[in-house]
């Protein structure tokens, strides 16, 4: 009686990326108790890589052993694997990001790193969750962890009032979740997905109950994923918190915030589709118009970028509206994509602002070209596929999330959404005027060479980007192998 | 991998092997710049082969090989009688344009040379594509490398060009993609060739509304680059603000993208919209002639003055195609190549002067042909080029456009006429003023008259103006037979064939109905 309670080996691998992140995230934490200070320095950072690596081919094992886990509360299919890798993989690029940044904000802890573990832990289960309260399991734990990560220079002011921010407002959000949750148990029974779904197809409940269930349930997403109208939160947060952390915050949890909603959408309410696909449809619309007006206002890059997120935000729930199998692989394909430009873009920014983040305008940039030309170059790679422009990731991502679109009849909206692109075109290319059209300022002539980790991360990510952008197909061909139906 | 490839990617190499030239020997750069394009020149030239002693219709040197596996995007390159010499003009024009800014770039050498060769690399991918997607490709990475050489190496508002320049093409490029994904999804390929199989054999047609805004969506991304009157705003920014081999590449060249794409594309894609609307955009195309011409006449600036002349020149051209005679796209086509040779010659020229005299205004100079005959000479023969006299290459071109269009609409060809008339006039105004009267003393010291490496620039221009003036054997047959293939895809008559080869059922009765009604 109770074997049939007891968790088998195979649902054991299927949780392995998980256990291995919360034991190396565990074990920083005690080791950061016990050794002395001048023995800590340079063990973290390898640690935590180590740990990282462990846990991409943990997750690579968990996808052999794939099926559901822990009657049916996770479940490991390509889509979960899909984004597991994908926010371990921004992890690792964090990480390399941060270890020149942490030295020269003389903030070496090793918490920086458990805490980065801890939120990936989050955004792993929320990856594989299946069940509406693993989800906001995830959700949360990979929340707590960020809150910390954005305040974690505490003597910064900036960095104090992003974490409050964001903790309200992400508290906030998380009630809109539960209550969805609530109605949706109270109308069908089940907090399963796959039980959500049939409950739904047999319709014995009231559409109204689950209407209203999804419409909470979105709201809850939308704070996560920073769309209109609940994105003021980003650019702040962004701004103030550690440029690394804005990277990281800015790729991870809101990659693993497409992949519920993408889940609990397309599975859940799948069936009542023709409720919230005119609803995500608008707020797709808004989301990209509000994110590329009010960056072209910018002077603030961190803002800037902010702000850019939120159009990117919307270009994916495009692709979410579409609801379709080819729909959930372009999402899934510019989420990847995405993530190497953004992190690629804010380890520039963390590289060129120097100590205590004096250099964060637009206009900081000035000259960089003529005294850094490779990370000048690398930027420019980062900005154009933002921008689009073809043979990068970013391109691709574009074009398969607008066919997508196309595929599901979505005309006006496709339209729109390029000609939002455009706009974009400006504020981006700005950076790049100032970059390579002005002459080299204050920041520009009293930049030190950069670290070989943030090296490693700037140009990792721009192979990366140019990889996706000139052989595309395989991992598009993944993302609709591991899609969503 | 045949010659085509070849020529295709060398720009790429060369772009590459300039990266790793160290920064600070500039003349290492221009060097290598120099010996890489004119390699390539060489490479292209064996392009001509096939077309030497025949005029094949066909493509020459096609590769067809896949790229990406979903959506099904193929690297199909080929040259035709059309693209072939644009090619060749894109290739001649890039060592000409290093030998132009040996001296004149001083700052920032290795990148302007690297910037150089890869716009090349995009202009000939333009030009070869026959994969839509592909073409979008390049369409955009062309966009980049000229975005930089305004930017960086341009005049006082250089940034605001680069930025407008941008920034306008890339709307345009916004919709055309849009169209081109909806072609994907009605026919299933981007491949170029096949998606006009099907719309040729009646497998794959559009009603008429649909046929007119997927022809809208690609005309408003070549309308903006050709640039057709009112989305020409752009032009006189970029071109003042350019630098000499900026304005030159951007002239000759990456106008040409534009009028050649509405040749490739939107004429045969879609050619019941494009007759439909054929009086609009001729409409237009006038308004650009006279337009352009009328403000070339105030302008005070040279640079501005030519960059206008281009408006009205290119008009001609946009007549020509959307007038569907023969006679009126052979002249389009041979336009296109005469307005990339002379006016690439007359903002070199332009450049020339500014070199010595550091200045634009037409009012800084008088005179000219005092201390500088040779140069006056040249300037000469260019304008006269330019303006249209026989002998010399602009001639050939405007007759045959005025003549398909007379086939056309007689009305219309009053109209370009007086832009013919004008063009004499604002060239000969600007000749006069620049070069004749007496030559004020810092005119005569500052303007020396050309040198070996300004020789060595503008002579193989010079050469062109009168061969493809007198000796249009070389150039037009190949053209035409092109042109003759493309004006046959535009055929209304097609409506007769899809009844004869498709079921009566798998046709939209309105769209035969509306196109036998043109036919008659």
């Amino acid at each position: 009686m109770l074997d049939n309670f007891l968790p088998t080996s195979s649902e054991y691998i299927r949780i392995l990326p998980e256990i291995i992140l919360t034991l190396v995230g565990v074990l920083i934490m005690f080791l950061e108790a016990v050794i002395k200070d001048e023995n800590k320095k340079g063990i973290f950072a390898p640690l935590t890589i180590a740990g990282l690596v462990a846990a991409l081919i943990g997750s690579l094992m968990a996808n052999g052993e794939s099926g559901p886990a822990f009657q049916n509360m996770l479940i490991v299919d390509g889509f979960a694997t899909f984004f597991r890798v994908l926010v371990i993989g921004v992890g690792l690029l964090a990480v390399l990001s941060s270890i020149d940044y942490l030295r020269r904000e003389d903030s070496p802890g090793g918490e920086f790193y458990a805490l980065i573990l801890f939120s990936l832990v989050g955004q792993s289960i929320m990856a594989s969750a299946n069940e509406l309260i693993m989800i906001f399991i995830g959700l949360e734990i990979s929340s707590i962890a960020s809150y910390i990560l954005a305040g974690y220079l505490r003597d910064d002011a900036r960095n104090n009032e992003s974490a409050l921010k964001y903790f309200l407002l992400g508290s906030f959000a998380t009630a809109f979740l539960l209550y969805g949750v609530a109605w949706i148990y109270g109308a069908t029974g089940f907090t399963n997905l796959t039980e959500i779904r049939r409950a739904l197809l047999t319709g014995s409940e009231p559409a109204a109950l689950a209407g209203v269930a999804a419409a909470l349930i979105f709201v809850g997403f939308a704070f996560k994923i920073s769309a209109v109208p609940f994105q003021s939160w980003a650019p702040d947060v962004y701004q103030g918190a550690p440029a690394p952390v804005s990277a990281f915050l800015s790729v991870g949890p809101k990659a693993a915030a497409f992949a519920v909603l993408l889940r609990v959408f397309m599975t859940a309410f799948g069936t009542i589709s023709s409720s919230w696909v005119p609803l995500v449809w608008g707020v797709a619309l808004a989301t990209m118009t509000v994110g590329n007006f009010a960056a072209i206002l910018q002077s603030n890059i961190k803002r800037l970028l902010g702000y850019s997120s939120i159009a990117h935000a919307g270009y994916v729930l495009v692709a979410v509206t579409a609801n379709s199998g080819n729909g959930s692989a372009a999402a899934m394909f510019y989420l990847a994509a995405y993530a190497f430009t953004n992190i690629g873009a804010f380890a520039v920014v963390a590289y060129v602002s120097s100590k205590g983040e004096k250099y964060v305008r637009v206009d900081d940039f000035a000259g960089l070209a003529q005294r850094q030309p490779g990370m000048a170059a690398m930027l420019s790679i980062f900005l154009f596929s933002l921008i689009g422009v073809p043979l990068t990731g970013g391109f691709f991502g574009k074009f398969y999330i607008f066919k997508a679109a196309l595929d599901a009849h979505l005309v006006w909206l496709t339209l729109l959404g390029l000609l939002n692109s455009a706009v974009a075109a400006y504020y981006y290319l700005r950076v790049l005027v100032v970059m390579y059209f002005k002459e080299p300022g204050e920041a520009a002539e009293n930049i030190p060479p950069a670290g070989a980790a943030l090296q490693i991360a700037v140009y990792g990510s721009a192979l990366g980007i140019l990889v996706l952008g000139v052989f595309p197909s395989w991992l598009l061909s993944f993302a609709k192998m591991a899609g969503l139906p | 991998m045949t010659l085509l490839d070849l020529v295709l990617f060398l720009p790429l190499i060369g772009f590459l092997a300039l990266l790793l030239v160290p920064k600070d020997n500039p003349q290492a750069s221009r060097m290598g710049a120099l010996i890489i394009s004119l390699g390539i020149f060489v490479a292209s030239l064996g392009l001509l082969a096939p077309y030497w002693f025949a005029s094949p219709s066909g493509l020459q040197f096609a590769t067809n090989a896949s790229w990406i596996d979903y959506p099904p995007i193929r690297y199909h390159v080929a040259v035709d009688g059309l693209s072939l010499w644009l090619v060749l003009l894109s290739t001649l024009l890039t060592p000409i344009c290093v030998l132009v800014s040996w001296k004149h770039i001083d700052h920032r050498v290795k990148e302007f040379f690297a910037f150089l060769i890869l716009l090349e690399f995009g202009l000939i991918g333009v030009f070869v594509a026959l994969d839509l997607f592909l073409f979008f490709t390049f369409w955009e990475i062309s966009l980049v490398p000229m975005y930089f050489l305004i930017g960086i190496w341009g005049h006082e508002r250089r940034i605001y060009a680069a930025v407008k320049f941008f920034l306008y093409t890339m709307v345009g490029s916004m919709m055309m993609l849009t169209a081109i994904i909806y072609l994907y999804n009605k026919s299933g390929t981007f491949d170029y060739l096949e998606i006009l199989g099907q719309i040729q054999t009646g497998r794959l047609t559009f009603d008429p509304h649909t046929q007119l805004l997927l022809f809208l969506a690609f005309f408003l991304a070549f309308a903006i680059k050709v640039p057709i009157f009112p989305l020409h705003t752009w032009l006189p920014d970029a071109h003042v603000e350019a630098p000499t081999a900026g304005s030159i590449m951007l002239a000759s060249v990456m106008l040409k993208m534009g009028t050649y794409g509405l040749v490739r594309y939107c004429l045969p894609l879609f050619p019941d919209a494009a007759r439909a609307s054929a009086p609009w955009v001729v409409g237009l195309a006038i308004c650009g002639i006279l337009y352009g011409a009328l403000v070339a006449l105030v302008q005070p600036n040279m640079k501005k003055l030519v960059a206008y002349s281009s408006v009205s020149h290119l008009g001609f051209v946009v007549l020509g195609i959307f007038s569907f005679t023969q006679q009126g796209l052979d002249g389009a086509v041979y336009q296109m190549l005469n307005h990339g040779v002379s006016t690439g010659a007359l903002f070199m020229l332009v450049g020339f002067m500014y070199e010595r005299r550091h200045s634009l205004e037409i009012a800084a100079y008088g005179g000219v042909a005092t201390p500088a005959p040779k140069l006056a000479i040249v300037f000469l023969i260019t304008t006269l080029a330019s303006i249209g006299l026989p002998t010399l290459n602009n001639f050939i071109g405007e007759y045959l456009v005025l003549q398909g269009a007379a086939q056309s609409n007689f009305t219309w060809v009053i109209f370009a006429a007086l832009g013919v008339i004008l063009s004499a006039c604002y060239m000969l105004w600007l000749y006069q003023r620049a070069f004749y009267g007496k030559a004020s003393e810092s005119v005569t010291h500052h303007m020396t008259d050309l040198g070996g490496r300004e020789w060595a620039a503008i002579l193989p221009l010079l050469i062109l103006m009168v061969w493809m003036g007198t000796f249009t054997q070389t150039f037009l047959p190949s053209i035409s037979a092109q042109n003759a293939r493309i004006l046959e895809q535009t055929q209304p008559i097609k409506a007769e064939r899809i009844v004869q080869a498709a079921p009566p059922g798998g046709v939209s009765v309105p769209v035969l109905a509306a196109e036998a009604q043109r036919a008659r």
